[in-house]
């Protein structure tokens, strides 16, 4: 009853072009994997239909000088394979790892799950922490933005008319550097966070020489939390420290009561999983 | 009673619906086709409670491309009458209005009309055309808040049953029901230990991973086809006649293969109305709900609140008991409260009993039987009591469940009183188990509870059928929800002696065979077994006079064994045996097809019982629980097909777990249901469990040639208190209401620990 196009152009000028025509009905698939489960309960109905998987650059990832530009349609499956991305920067891909089930991982995106824009994304919090940059194209030109910035609120994004994540970039790690990512679900898998918390250390001779901290699910957008890696830079990382970052996380927290946990519950969780996640990504961070 | 040996019952081979089912072949409810199909929807109510003003179908039925529309006006009023449905009983009155809204919707999701047209498209988009005009009425989702004075009313005609002097004013509590035994107050002032608790339970789904779907076809002359994926397909017949006034004759339903049930699909949503749409239309209509209908218009178990008080003396024996139960029925009356009172110390022989129920209606979907209907509640309040009791008397839980054992001539509180029960021996079976007798782990704490389900017997038929090469086929009218077809089989075979491989079981539509009661009450193994069986026996008899026939002697001189005919003895005469292939080759020439029947309402269903045992943490922080191990010690009869028995045990005690940690209907303040689908109402997934381990203590139910005793219900009964009674164990901390969510239970924590919260 609707009439609905599909295209699939092979390069990123094109896409564009394809969504700007569709004057706001366009929407860009990638692994479809929230896409077409909206489309199924009605509450996605795109006029046009853009998948970008024919596009090189969005399907590739490169090594740039110690760095890593990822194309915004790679897979969680090829991510999770890729070994030199894994060494240098475990905790993102754990995080990109744990979206859906493992036939999930095979088509579902990073990239994707950035503009789906959930304040529950999985990914979202270890890019955060991971100082990642997005890569965005449009008509006018390209753009380069912190990976926080993105989003507006709750399936919102900052994206202007005509604009596509093309991919991003996480920066090189210098020795001693380590990163992870936990989240809280009340079943082992196929669920989603509660709380979020992705951590991304620099240590030098025992000592927190930089650190970040992303919290996702308990406010409308992903948190990049200033006060808790402040905390824990110049620290041994000892329990004090510990203990005042995650205060600093529950502080944060503005999150709301809903189906899937309390404003009580996931704040302490964010304490909670800010020291656990610190404590991995110090261990892998001396384990250099 | 001495162990039996045979050579077909207690052996595991493939079930004979395997193969279809591991390869994609099996047909289920939505799988059936015919050609001119309709789509079928339903119209929903928006509101939690609301009065219908009108409803205007006629922009709907000018779309082109829908073919019919209906409302309540399509199906005749219904008489105040109350039949029994599975382990649930329904008032057709009630039942009419389920299906379609008629004065008043009752909940979010009732359906208010039903439209069939050619494509799914054009179905919805006809939906959206039906204007329905509501006076929204204030709505009560609690069942608490549904029993106080100044409650929104459900039902004006509503007074309450089994209270002196009858009231006059209309309320939401359906009914009282008492029964008792002893004299209670005589029992708690011989006590030297009293405890009293309350508790909570929230409604839970079945979870059945297949949608309700029908496919429907009805004739120019008056016959209606059916195809349903149901517990029980006369009982789909049968409403169907009752709400749409057609002669049962004139409906043929068949099962589908079942994708679960459970007890959800012992009733009916969409058949009437695809039966009414196809006659309206004149085509076959197809109608399959979504996950999203499931949630919020199918029964879910009940939620309940229970308070238990116990009165015991210090060596443990248990005077006094008392139990009240106030049960959610849903928007109509008829929760499982009966079934809940009865079974909440039947484990147990105290000489002092008394126990209250309510049913109360309030405005969610109405419920449906649900494995065990109503034992998990009253297990969960009492089970949980005795561990406190237990912890008191610092007695041994399972030694405080052996001193008060039920056993064979214990009297129950609502009368019967029991025969063979293997209670005791199931409780020693879990003490002597390497589970129990293992150190729980440094972290883990272990808990222990029982369960009891009467199981049940009725109606059942069979047939049993002799091809022409002697192979056999056995029919019966069951739909298979849990490897019955292998069960049936295996005793079809040792009965006959001849091997599993040349019994072909098939489920019959309700034309083919006769009438059944529905797979439920974990009663078929049991009575359609028992069917099965006679019908076998009859073809035995049949078999035995072809062979006198030919040899020309009396039917008493032939015996059957192991699959022929032989002489009962010299003076008979020598004969070589006649062979089941050899009679089927000759029997044009002896009388024809030889065939059994069997036709019974079958009395004397074992009661089974059961306990769980399982280790598991708390984490502190988080207040996630992870199991370590869990084992489900179960008196099982006579297990004849142990794999699905086993299977039983654990599927019970992993829906039992769900029910306990995470399983709740979340409704908001307009009264609707806020997690209608598998995401957010989370049932277990597999990588939250160890294998569940099972332990078979087999005592035959001795009403029952090969001591079948029902299994497939208990083992809900035992797990929610099980989970409860470990984690206080663990934490220090006794959770009273449910689920036990991590939200849930870390606030509990947080309140019982309020410096180490504020750390």
């Amino acid at each position: 009853m609707v009439d609905m196009k599909y295209v699939a152009p092979s390069t990123i000028d094109e896409a564009v072009g394809a969504i700007l025509a569709a004057n706001g009905t366009g929407r860009i698939l990638a692994g479809g994997t929230d896409l077409l489960v909206q489309m199924r309960l009605g509450t996605a109905k795109p006029g046009v239909i853009v998948d970008v998987k024919n596009i090189p650059e969005m399907m590739r990832i490169e090594e740039t000088a110690g760095g890593f530009r990822i194309g915004a349609a790679v897979s969680g499956a090829i991510i999770g394979e890729h070994p030199a991305l894994g060494k240098a920067w475990p905790g993102v891909v754990e995080a990109i790892n744990l979206i859906g089930s493992k036939q999930i991982q095979g088509r579902a995106s990073a990239g994707g799950n950035l503009c789906n824009a959930s304040p529950a994304a999985d990914s979202v919090p270890a890019l955060v922490a991971a100082a990642a940059t997005v890569t965005i194209q449009g008509p006018k030109g390209r753009r380069e933005i912190p990976v926080e910035t993105l989003h507006a609120g709750p399936g919102r994004t900052t994206l202007q008319p005509g604009e596509i994540v093309v991919g991003f970039t996480l920066p090189a790690r210098p020795l001693g550097s380590g990163d992870a990512y936990l989240r809280l679900i009340p079943r082992t898998e196929m669920d989603i966070a509660v709380v979020g918390c992705g951590v991304s250390l620099i240590v030098a001779n025992g000592t927190c020489t930089a650190a970040r901290v992303g919290l996702g699910a308990v406010a409308p957008t992903v948190l990049l939390v200033e006060a808790a890696g402040k905390a824990l830079i110049g620290s041994r990382l000892d329990d004090k420290a510990l203990e005042a970052a995650a205060a600093a996380c529950r502080a944060a927290c503005k999150p709301i009561d809903d189906k899937r946990g309390t404003v009580q519950y996931r704040t302490k969780i964010a304490g909670v999983l800010l020291k656990r996640a610190a404590a991995i990504a110090a261990e892998r961070a001396g384990a250099r | 009673m001495s162990k039996q040996t045979y050579k077909w019952i207690g052996t595991r081979p493939d079930r004979p619906d395997g193969a279809d089912k591991v390869t994609g072949r099996a047909r289920f409810g939505a799988d059936f086709n015919m050609p001119g199909q309709l789509v079928g929807k339903v119209l929903r109510s928006p509101h939690a409670h609301a009065r219908i003003r009108s409803i205007d179908t006629s922009a709907a039925e000018a779309l082109p491309g829908v073919k019919a529309v209906v409302t309540s006006k399509d199906f005749p009023e219904q008489a105040n009458l109350i039949v029994p449905t599975g382990e649930m009983q329904v008032n057709l009155r009630d039942v009419t209005r389920n299906v379609m809204a008629r004065e008043k919707v009752l909940y979010e999701s009732h359906a208010v009309a039903a439209v069939a047209a050619t494509t799914d498209a054009i179905a919805s988009a006809a939906l959206a055309l039906i204007k329905v005009e509501y006076d929204v009425l204030p709505h009560v989702i609690d069942v608490t808040e549904a029993m106080q004075e100044g409650a929104p009313i459900l039902h004006d005609h509503l007074i309450t049953d089994g209270v002196e002097p009858r009231p006059t004013k209309a309320s939401n509590i359906a009914k009282r029901i008492d029964n008792a035994k002893g004299d209670i107050d005589a029992g708690f002032a011989e006590a030297e230990v009293v405890i009293e608790r309350s508790y909570t339970t929230q409604p839970v789904h079945q979870g059945y991973i297949e949608p309700h779907a029908t496919l429907a076809s009805a004739s120019e002359d008056g016959q209606i086809q059916l195809w349903s994926t149901t517990q029980g397909h006369f009982q789909v017949r049968g409403f169907c006649s009752r709400l749409l006034n057609i002669e049962l004759s004139q409906i043929r339903v068949t099962p589908t293969e079942i994708g679960g049930g459970f007890g959800g699909k012992t009733v009916v949503y969409l058949e009437p109305l695809a039966v009414r749409l196809s006659q309206k239309s004149g085509k076959p209509v197809k109608m399959v709900m979504s996950r999203d209908e499931v949630f919020r218009a199918s029964g879910p178990a009940p939620g309940a609140t229970v308070r238990v008080k116990i009165g015991a003396k210090r060596d443990g024996r248990i005077v006094a008991a008392d139990c009240t139960i106030a049960m959610q029925a849903g928007a109509f009356p008829g929760s499982p409260i009966g079934p809940a009172c009865w079974t909440s110390f039947a484990c147990y022989d105290i000489a002092n009993v008394r126990v209250v129920g309510y049913d109360v209606v309030s405005n969610r979907p109405k419920v449906a039987a649900y494995r065990a209907p109503g034992a998990p509640i009253s297990a969960w309040g009492v089970e949980s009591t005795l561990d406190i009791l237990a912890q008191e008397l610092r007695m041994d839980p399972i030694d405080l469940r052996l001193k008060n054992a039920a056993k064979k001539g214990t009297k129950t509180s609502y009368g019967p009183t029991f025969d063979t029960i293997g209670f005791v021996e199931t409780l020693e079976a879990a003490k002597s188990s390497a589970h129990y007798r293992s150190k729980v782990k440094p972290g883990m704490a272990r808990g222990v509870a029982a369960g009891f389900w009467f199981n049940v017997g009725a109606d059942s038929s069979a047939a049993a059928h002799v091809a022409e090469d002697g192979t056999v086929t056995i029919i019966s009218g069951n739909p298979d929800i849990g490897g019955s077809r292998a069960s049936l089989a295996l005793m079809a075979a040792e009965e006959l002696g001849i091997d599993y491989d040349k019994v072909r079981p098939v489920i019959a539509d309700t034309s083919s065979i006769g009438f059944n009661f529905v797979t439920g009450g974990s009663r078929v193994t049991f009575a359609t077994g028992l069917a099965v069986v006679n019908s076998v026996r009859d073809m035995v008899r049949e078999l035995k006079g072809r062979a006198a026939k030919t040899w020309g002697v009396d039917v008493e001189g032939v015996i059957w064994e192991n699959g022929q005919a032989k002489p009962a003895g010299s003076n008979v005469g020598v004969f070589e045996p006649l062979t089941l292939a050899q009679l089927a080759a000759t029997a044009g020439k002896t009388g024809g097809p030889i065939n059994g029947h069997a036709q019974l309402n079958v009395q004397g269903a074992g009661p089974g019982f059961g306990v769980h045992i399982v280790d598991l943490a708390v984490d502190q922080e988080t207040a996630i629980v992870t199991i370590d191990r869990y084992t489900a010690v179960q008196d099982v009869g006579t297990a004849i097909h142990p794999s699905y028995v086993e299977g039983q045990l654990q599927g019970g005690a992993v829906q039992g777990i769900g029910w306990a940690l995470n399983e709740e209907y979340i409704y908001n303040a307009k009264g609707k249901l806020e997690n209608a689908g598998f995401l957010d109402y989370r049932i277990p997934v597999a990588s939250d469990l160890p294998m569940i381990e099972t332990i078979l203590v087999e005592v035959p139910n001795p009403t029952h040639p090969y001591g079948v005793r029902g299994v497939g219900e208990v083992p809900i009964v035992p797990p929610l208190a099980t989970m409860g009674n470990a984690i206080a164990r663990a934490t220090g901390v006794r959770m009273t209401d449910l689920p036990m969510s991590p939200p849930r239970l870390s606030a509990a924590l947080d309140a019982a620990m309020p410096r180490a919260a504020a750390e």
